[in-house]
């Protein structure tokens, strides 16, 4: 009978937590599509405050205020590219995860393919001087008799 | 020889990258906003809702804009500094109140001192965003003409006041003369 009893009142904990949790869910939005539009455009954002985190994620007070702001914008009819100039005109291409391609960016953006080639190159050369050194040495009849010697040890090995 | 000296050669190049990485504070994001024209708001005072302020109020000063709040804990470290840099008469220093309550914001100012000329509230946090604040304390330098020249971001120390805020502020003001 006291377990039953307890178990109930643990059974009323859990319930309280999730009255608790559900009066933190915010309200659903008036206009499904807008906030869509919203999440979609937020997920490309960075948050200022917490730099690793989207603007779509973070719960600070700021990025609270720029998802309003970018709603009300989107809600008097701006395209995402004008949202997107109008944020980076105040906080620079900071608040962009994904920088666009100026010359400032261009190391960024291409800088590991140039390492790729330039890695490329060093061991297409290494390669290619490996080869030549190969070629360029001919065996002496000594070497070619001591690998004769060794190739016809190898294979009296296997046989026996 | 070659062999060790490139792989050093590239350990050397890292710790210099790293290095230099250190020195610098990735909470630090260059504002767009330097030399180009302050945004345009009018914000209600502090003191007196009922009189506004606007940037263009003090159009042909060189004025000092620093964003506060009572909630915020590096403004209070800084204050006493401004409270100090105020009384020198050096530059006028304007307050943006951000995202605070009326009533903890004029407390904060009793208790604390009040630097500034005048405060503004910023209730909503519209103005905030168009001057790209991301967190307070952040302190612009706006010349005559309305633009803005440079950005404190964090507190402002002795360091940085005598180092950035007066020069700057002593060469704007030899411009404005010799205009």
């Amino acid at each position: 009978m006291r377990r039953a009893r307890s178990f109930v009142a643990l059974l009323l904990l859990c319930l309280i937590g999730l009255i608790a949790f559900a009066k933190e869910a915010q309200p659903i939005a008036e206009d499904a599509a807008l906030e869509q539009r919203l999440q979609h455009l937020s997920k490309d954002l960075r948050c200022l405050v917490c730099q690793n985190e989207t603007l779509a994620d973070s719960r600070a007070d700021l990025a609270e205020d720029l998802r309003r702001e970018i709603r009300e914008q989107m809600k008097a009819g701006k395209s995402d590219k004008e949202i997107i100039d109008f944020l980076t005109a105040r906080y620079g291409q900071f608040i962009l995860y994904k920088p666009r391609v100026t010359p400032a960016t261009y190391l960024l953006w291409f800088g590991p393919f140039v390492l790729l080639l330039a890695g490329l190159a060093i061991l297409f050369y290494y390669i290619k001087q490996r080869r030549d050194l190969i070629a360029d040495q001919p065996l002496t009849n000594e070497e070619r008799r001591r690998a004769e010697d060794m190739l016809r040890a190898g294979s009296r090995k296997e046989t026996a | 020889m070659l062999r060790y000296l490139i792989p050093l050669g590239l350990f050397l190049v890292l710790v210099a990258f790293l290095a230099i990485g250190l020195t610098r504070d990735p909470h630090e994001v260059p504002s767009p906003l330097i030399n180009k024209a302050a945004p345009t708001f009018r914000l209600p005072q502090l003191r007196d809702p009922s009189k506004t302020f606007s940037a263009e109020d003090v159009r042909g000063k060189v004025w000092v804009l620093n964003v506060w709040a009572s909630w915020c804990v590096s403004c209070r470290d800084e204050h006493p500094l401004l409270v100090e840099y105020a009384k020198t008469g050096a530059v006028p220093i304007y307050g943006l109140n951000w995202k605070d309550k009326r009533d903890d914001a004029l407390a904060w100012l009793d208790d604390l001192g009040d630097p500034y000329v005048a405060s503004f509230s910023d209730l909503d946090g519209r103005v905030a965003i168009d001057y790209g604040v991301y967190g307070a304390p952040e302190t612009y330098v706006i010349d005559q003409s309305g633009v803005i020249r440079y950005k404190q971001i964090g507190p402002v120390t002795p360091d940085v006041w005598e180092s950035k805020f007066l020069p700057l502020v002593q060469q704007l003001n030899r411009e404005g003369a010799a205009k």
